[in-house]
């Protein structure tokens, strides 16, 4: 049974370690918590729906199609809304992120209604790959921590092996020294920001055939994700990821053994137990403001 | 008409001239005569535009005064309110079970504080969040409170007013909004108000000048959530039944953008966002009755989108609001209402 948990912790896991590097990214660029991450996340994976049920699309252009449109998401609420804000502070993005959210939902809901739709992905549910006494592994859990070990991988390459990455990493630390050295700060941002973007809607595509489609679907699976990113330290890229399959299991373990009801509670009370003693996550150096 | 404040006492005072006494006096008397004018239907809305003053006040000292951000404030609402509903089913009189609606969210306030005092930002955000949620679900688990299916608030006894139930709860509501207009107002005018405010600017020269930052971010918890818990209490009545499903995150974000439509900082902001989001909130729902406006959503609608889920550009508009104001106005209404001032106390010129 523990090895059954563990699956099941892995794969939920690696969704959030998903969301959670999808808001490390923006968080590091410009120290927005984009809360509208969930609902951009959500619209992307619409899209996907409707290519691919309505205009029949072949699966993997209408992935494509996908993220081509998270990514142009991303880039537009950069530059449409945060680049606009008058004399910045992070309260203001965080009311800007939670505004878009609202309209994203809205117009989602407008659109395509509240009720659940079923999203058709190549991978079932019902297709077993491995079986033994002990434990079953589905095609789809499968493809899940598979698809999201890839995309981890290629964001790890992005920010560590390209000057693209570089170009991020030395905007983060300072962005006056950055710009003095030839590298566009806007650029970097938007950037960023449809990374940041692309890599959660990954994450909504692989959590719409676990949960139904519709969309209020990203409003839990993102605090998780938010909450993942948190406890791992916002700014670190291991400590998110590693948040995020922590959180996985801690849920899925408590769930299990203790109580199904509370889940959601513990995950979100030893959060706030690990702030108290790590203020800045578990994986994360915690700075003083100094004067 | 003077302008210039001579001493300390002269800034303690309520009001600065008579203009403002006018005027007060002018808006208390509206707000007392309301009830023979309209039909009850307004009432309620007044109601409701009165529950989010309280809510919005306690947010903005905590948010626009001390600049600790909280993602959390539904829940202690829904502990207000569940309280409320606690004590006066045992059979306590309603002033005693608000206070202590009061007093217990208060304490959870202190208690959420607690592990707040190191943190910032999105750390911060992500703990009161969790404290949100946490509260919720756990209300809406325990039996003896209804669980999920939700408890009906018992009437209280208003009937030594000699009026109509929904008359004399209207001025319930309203009496208590006005004591905590005149609160939020006089604390933020003592030394716990520039206390706060001496932390919202720079936390580090605020210990150095002797402010306990321990102190007075614990305080600024626990008197914030206080309100939210007197809210809740007034809204509980005012539902006459409550779920858990009323308290969401959802509702928690409407509180915070309550606030920075209003105006950071300012009472006279919360007030103002409050009543304008609510206002909003009615008519956008809605949408389909406003004259103009209306039709175009409705064509637009049956051209691109669903039209029975029209209901939802509520969320559009509502999401725009906020981000406008916080691109253009960072001062919210209350700093649209200082501009339009000042440009009228010196036209022409």
């Amino acid at each position: 049974m523990i090895v059954q948990l563990l699956i099941s912790s892995l794969v939920i896991g690696s969704i959030y370690a998903l969301l959670a590097l999808a808001m490390s990214i923006t968080y590091k660029a410009s120290e927005v918590p984009n809360f509208a991450q969930g609902e951009m996340a959500m619209v992307s994976t619409f899209i996907t729906f409707v290519l691919l049920s309505t205009y029949n699309f072949p699966f993997y252009a209408a992935i494509l199609g996908s993220i081509i449109f998270a990514f142009i998401l991303g880039v537009l609420l950069e530059f449409v809304f945060l680049r606009r804000a008058k004399n910045p502070n992070p309260l203001s993005y965080i009311i800007i992120t939670i505004g878009f959210q609202l309209m994203l939902y809205g117009l989602a809901a407008w659109k395509w209604g509240s009720e659940q739709q079923q999203i058709n992905l190549p991978f079932s549910e019902s297709k077993v790959i491995y079986q033994n006494d002990a434990f079953a592994v589905t095609e789809l859990n499968l493809a899940t921590i598979v698809i999201a070990l890839i995309v981890l991988f290629i964001v790890y390459l992005l920010i560590q092996k390209t000057k693209l990455g570089l170009a991020m990493k030395a905007c983060q630390q300072n962005v006056n020294a950055a710009k003095m050295n030839g590298i566009s700060a806007n650029f970097i941002m938007l950037v960023s920001f449809g990374i940041s973007s692309v890599v959660g809607a990954i994450a909504g595509i692989l959590i719409a055939p676990i949960i139904t489609l519709d969309p209020s679907m990203m409003w839990d699976p993102l605090l998780k994700g938010f909450a993942a990113a948190v406890l791992g330290g916002m700014k670190s890229l291991w400590g998110v990821v590693l948040g995020g399959f922590l959180l996985g299991i801690i849920e899925n373990f408590f769930g299990f053994y203790i109580s199904i009801e509370f889940k959601s509670v513990v995950a979100f009370l030893i959060i706030v137990i690990v702030l108290y003693f790590r203020p800045s996550g578990i994986f994360d150096k915690h700075y003083v403001r100094k004067v | 008409m003077r302008d210039l404040k001579t001493n300390y006492f002269e800034d303690l005072q309520l009001f600065d001239n008579r203009v403002q006494v006018f005027w007060a006096t002018v808006l208390l008397l509206g707000l007392f005569a309301l009830p023979f004018m309209v039909k009850s239907y307004y009432l309620t809305i007044v109601n409701l535009m009165a529950v989010n003053v309280i809510v919005a006040l306690g947010l903005n000292l905590l948010v626009g005064n001390t600049g600790q951000i909280s993602l959390g404030h539904a829940g202690f609402v829904a502990l207000g309110a569940y309280t409320t509903v606690f004590l006066l089913k045992m059979g306590v009189p309603i002033l005693i079970a608000m206070a202590m609606s009061g007093v217990v969210a208060g304490l959870f306030g202190v208690l959420l504080g607690i592990p707040s005092l190191k943190l910032e930002g999105p750390y911060l955000a992500i703990a009161t969040l969790a404290f949100g949620l946490a509260v919720t679900i756990i209300l809406g688990r325990v039996d003896a409170l209804g669980g999920r299916m939700g408890i009906s608030v018992p009437k209280i006894n208003l009937q030594w007013t000699g009026l109509k139930y929904d008359t004399s709860l209207y001025y319930f509501i309203i009496i208590i909004t006005i004591i905590a207009v005149i609160i939020t107002r006089n604390i933020l005018k003592s030394r716990i108000g520039r206390a706060f405010q001496s932390i919202r600017d720079s936390d580090i020269a605020a210990s150095a000048i002797g402010v306990n930052l321990t102190k007075y971010k614990l305080y600024s918890f626990a008197i914030s959530a206080a309100f939210a818990g007197v809210a809740g209490s007034l809204w509980a009545l005012y539902l006459g039944f409550i779920n858990p499903t009323l308290f969401t995150f959802i509702l928690s974000i409407t509180f915070l953008a309550v606030v920075v439509l209003g105006g950071l900082g300012f009472v006279a902001g919360s007030v103002m966002g409050a009543v304008v989001m609510t206002f909003l909130n009615l008519q956008l729902e809605n949408v389909v009755d406003i004259p103009i406006l209306g039709s175009i959503v409705m064509k637009f609608s049956e051209m691109f989108m669903m039209p029975d889920g029209v209901s939802n550009v509520s969320w559009v508009f509502t999401g725009l609001i906020l981000i406008l104001v916080v691109i253009f106005e960072p001062l919210g209404l209350y700093g649209i209402w200082l501009r339009v001032k000042i440009y009228w106390k010196r036209w022409p010129f």
